[in-house]
């Protein structure tokens, strides 16, 4: 047993942090540093680094312009990143869709997509969610019936994360009501600019607009948008859920975020001194680093494991998201009544208004609020319990 | 012991659930928020009709002699309404200030004002440094003739901005975390040199930092004792923070209500969420953290009479804490259970859970009473 990184693992690692340090433009790691709002450019631009330097698709095969790396160096990478302060590869085109498109696409949809993929030249939703469907995601509605050449699409998704910005969205369909409901359910894509679909916002408690509700009227989708085989979709939806498993835990976001807080608490005072020095906090912090060790240790043992990651990867969702929110948590609290200003527009990067309180204070309750999603969506934590107690325990 | 309410008590709750029922309802709310001042003059003027806004102060000064009960059973109905008018800074808070160290003029001139809603109070406790300590306080009021001169800067003073007066703590002697030299100053807001910068807070409310620069008063400004404030201002802020308690006590009960309903109503995988035990299991906690934190809300409306200040500091800090950490655990069950729909912005729960989150930072969080508590011990 070696619980040391390897020479070349260390090497990669150097690589990554020199490349992302010198590459990663400035403007957009202070947002991300300092909870400042993001825009679709800001993701696209960095997107777009990584795309020029070939590492924009860590976890793709080599044949279609992916890096192909190793579990241990897609963890490293995100780990680095996420600590650098860039922002979040957006997941659904890149790490969800893709895959199913290389396993189960047919050769246009790979020879079309992917390339457009790669270079950010499509923006992707995730539509799965409905709003009668949301944990019991296969009691999904939304109708997909087959006419000519195309597919008549009628319903609708929500919750679906920037779908503002998207151009496609990847849907789960019912093509079949007849048969038992996972068997019924279509993989199809969908051109968001067609006919009859219709995104409106959800505001969230930080008053952000980071969700949608898509709706579907009577849209006329091209039958060759479906992905594989009709009543497949269920098997593919799983198929991709393998595909999320790292970095999931999100650990070198959490480690960043841990240090911040350790930096405001050594400035924020308690009775005239710096809290981080006040035991009661103190003490609390080290709860969540020691949660965040335990937790960085758990994720390299499923991703060193030798068969792929099972149900147990569930740990890392519930994990990850518990020392996400209790950073965030601790973060607010150490604002004192700082807490309670709620200025939005102090979250625009070009914003130069008169501040209130320390400079850091102005997102930390929003993000607070923000992060009590992380439990939520991907599966609830709910969820994860429960694969747990049925898949790994046998309960 | 008598856990009962009297009849008078039950009438003016029932008045309040009414007023709220039908007219300040979420949309309602929303709309008061949206507006320039954050709340509504209209509502506040029920209020005065209504006795709230004399409800504890005495008939002498346009009150209607309640006790510190009455106070508890408005804020607790308040929490239910998540009503965002300037109760606590201009009856609670403001106005127990002055009804516990005013002199008897300064009573009559302002008490019934406050009773018949048309002077609107704000207190300047807290400072940039100052966290939660009353006595930290570095904003100075220096003699000047027969008056005073303050400088300084006061933090996050709640309804700052749409206060007509603030009752200002500031030093005239010692050092800037000394227990003596803090006195307090009744200050016209449109007093010369005093500028204020209103803001949003995430619960719905309004706050301002406020500053002083050279603003003069005279000596009839002075509030209480000159350099032995704190005891009175300790005082007040237990009172406030009881009343808080109160408020969060009613938050509590109509979020853990909404919630339960929706685990009776939203269905997933063909039956009511609310069927699976998992979830049934943090329902049953929730109320139990609503009846605890009732529990300790009641009894610090009774002990923040007491004469012995160590009795008050200890049960008022105990509420505080445990609704400080009920508010959080309720808060966050509450959001999660109500899956994506606790996010969203349009319903109720994730407001409710705001106000509670914020109510914790108010006037001492959970590790600020923690200390407190064992010091009064
Ligand atoms: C910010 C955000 C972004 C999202 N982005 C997307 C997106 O891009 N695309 C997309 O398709 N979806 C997205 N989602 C949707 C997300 O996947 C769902 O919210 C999630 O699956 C939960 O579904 P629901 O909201 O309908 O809650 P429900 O399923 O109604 O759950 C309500 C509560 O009941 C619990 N529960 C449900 N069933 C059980 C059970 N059997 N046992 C125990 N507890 C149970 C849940 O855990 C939860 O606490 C997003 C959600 C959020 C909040
Ligand atoms: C010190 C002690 C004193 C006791 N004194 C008395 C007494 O004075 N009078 C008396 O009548 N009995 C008494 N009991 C017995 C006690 O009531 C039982 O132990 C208890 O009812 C659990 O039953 P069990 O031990 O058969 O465990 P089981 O019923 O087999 O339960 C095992 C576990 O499963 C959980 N569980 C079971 N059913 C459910 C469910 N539907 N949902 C969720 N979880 C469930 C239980 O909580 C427990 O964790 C005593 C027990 C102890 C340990």
């Amino acid at each position: 047993m070696d619980l040391n990184y390897t020479k070349e693992e260390q090497a990669f690692r150097d690589e990554v942090h020199s490349f992302v340090r010198d590459n990663l433009p400035k403007d957009i790691a202070g947002k991300v540093l300092h909870h400042k709002r993001l825009v679709k450019d800001d993701w696209e631009r960095w997107q777009k680094i990584l795309y020029k330097k070939g590492w924009v698709a860590p976890n793709w095969p080599k044949e279609y312009g992916g890096c192909a790396w190793s579990p241990i160096q897609q963890h490293i990478f995100d780990e680095e990143c996420g600590y650098l302060g860039a922002p979040r590869v957006m997941p659904f085109g890149l790490v969800m869709v893709a895959p199913v498109i290389q396993h189960f696409g047919s050769k246009w949809q790979k020879e079309y997509y992917l390339p457009r993929i790669l270079s950010s030249e499509d923006w992707w939703a995730q539509g799965y969610s409905e709003p009668g469907s949301g944990s019991d995601l296969a009691s999904l509605k939304t109708k997909a019936v087959r006419q000519g050449d195309h597919y008549v699409v009628d319903g609708q998704k929500t919750w679906t994360t920037l779908g503002q910005y998207a151009n496609m969205i990847f849907c789960l369909v019912r093509t079949d009501s007849t048969v038992k409901k996972q068997e019924g359910i279509s993989f199809l894509l969908v051109d968001m600019k067609l006919p009859g679909v219709t995104v409106r916002p959800i505001i969230t408690l930080d008053e952000e607009h980071e969700v949608n509700e898509v709706f579907f009227d009577n849209v006329k989708v091209p039958a060759e948008n479906l992905v594989g085989e009709e009543g497949k979709g269920w098997t593919y939806a799983k198929f991709l859920l393998g595909h999320e498993r790292t970095g999931i835990a999100r650990v070198g976001e959490s480690k960043r975020e841990l240090e911040q807080l350790k930096a405001i608490a050594a400035k924020q005072l308690r009775n005239g001194k710096p809290l981080m020095e006040d035991p009661r906090f103190r003490d609390r912090v080290t709860g969540v680093e020691v949660e965040l060790m335990a937790l960085e240790i758990t994720l390299l043992r499923v991703l060193s494991s030798r068969t792929k990651p099972g149900p147990e990867a569930s740990i890392l969702k519930i994990k990850g998201t518990d020392v996400q929110q209790a950073l965030t948590e601790l973060t607010m609290e150490a604002m004192g009544p700082y807490a309670l200003p709620f200025r939005p527009e102090a979250r625009d990067a070009g914003w130069h208004g008169e501040p209130v309180g320390p400079e850091y204070a102005a997102s930390a309750a929003a993000v607070y609020f923000n992060y009590r999603k992380t439990s939520i969506y991907g599966g609830s934590n709910e969820i994860q319990r429960n694969i747990i107690a049925q898949m790994v325990l046998g309960l | 012991m008598d856990f009962i309410f009297s009849e008078e008590q039950q009438q003016l709750r029932d008045s309040i659930q009414k007023f709220i029922s039908k007219e300040y309802g979420f949309e309602a709310r929303k709309a008061i928020i949206a507006s320039k001042q954050g709340f509504s003059d209209k509502v506040w003027a029920q209020f005065a009709d209504m006795g709230l806004l004399g409800v504890a102060f005495d008939e002498a000064h346009g009150g209607f002699g309640g006790s510190s009960v009455d106070t508890m059973l408005v804020m607790r109905e308040f929490g239910r309404g998540m009503v965002v008018e300037p109760y606590l800074s201009t009856v609670v808070l403001g106005g127990s200030l002055i009804d516990l160290g005013g002199s008897e003029a300064q009573k009559q001139a302002i008490l019934s004002e406050v009773a018949q809603g048309k002077l609107l109070l704000a207190a300047a406790l807290g400072e940039p440094n100052s966290r939660y300590e009353l006595n930290c306080v570095e904003t100075s009021a220096k003699r000047d003739g027969a008056g005073y001169v303050l400088n300084g800067h006061k933090a996050v003073v709640l309804h700052g901005e749409s206060a007509d007066k603030l009752v200002v703590s500031a030093r005239t002697a010692g050092a800037m975390r000394d227990t003596k030299g803090i006195s307090l100053f009744l200050v016209d807001k449109k007093a010369a040199g005093v500028a204020v910068q209103g803001y949003r807070t995430i619960d719905g409310m309004r706050a301002a930092e406020i500053r002083f620069a050279n603003v003069k008063v005279g000596a009839d400004a002075v509030l209480g004792e000159v350099d032995a404030a704190l005891p009175l201002l300790e005082r007040a802020a237990d009172f406030a923070v009881s009343a808080l308690c109160a408020e969060a006590v009613g938050a509590m009960e109509a979020l853990n209500a909404a919630t339960f309903e929706y685990l009776k109503t939203r269905q997933q995988f063909g039956r009511p969420i609310g069927s699976f035990q998992a979830l049934q299991h943090r329902a049953v906690d929730m109320m139990i953290h609503c009846e605890q934190s009732h529990s300790l809300a009641l009894l610090a409306s009774i002990k923040v009479q007491s004469e012995d200040p160590n009795e008050r500091k200890r049960t008022v800090s105990a509420a505080k804490i445990q609704i400080g950490r009920s508010g959080r655990a309720i808060g966050e069950e509450a959001i999660q259970l109500h899956g994506g729909m606790g996010v969203s912005n349009e319903l109720a729960a994730g407001h409710y859970a705001k106000r509670l989150a914020m109510i914790n930072a108010t006037l001492g969080d959970v590790e600020h009473h923690a200390e407190r508590f064992a010091g009064a011990a």
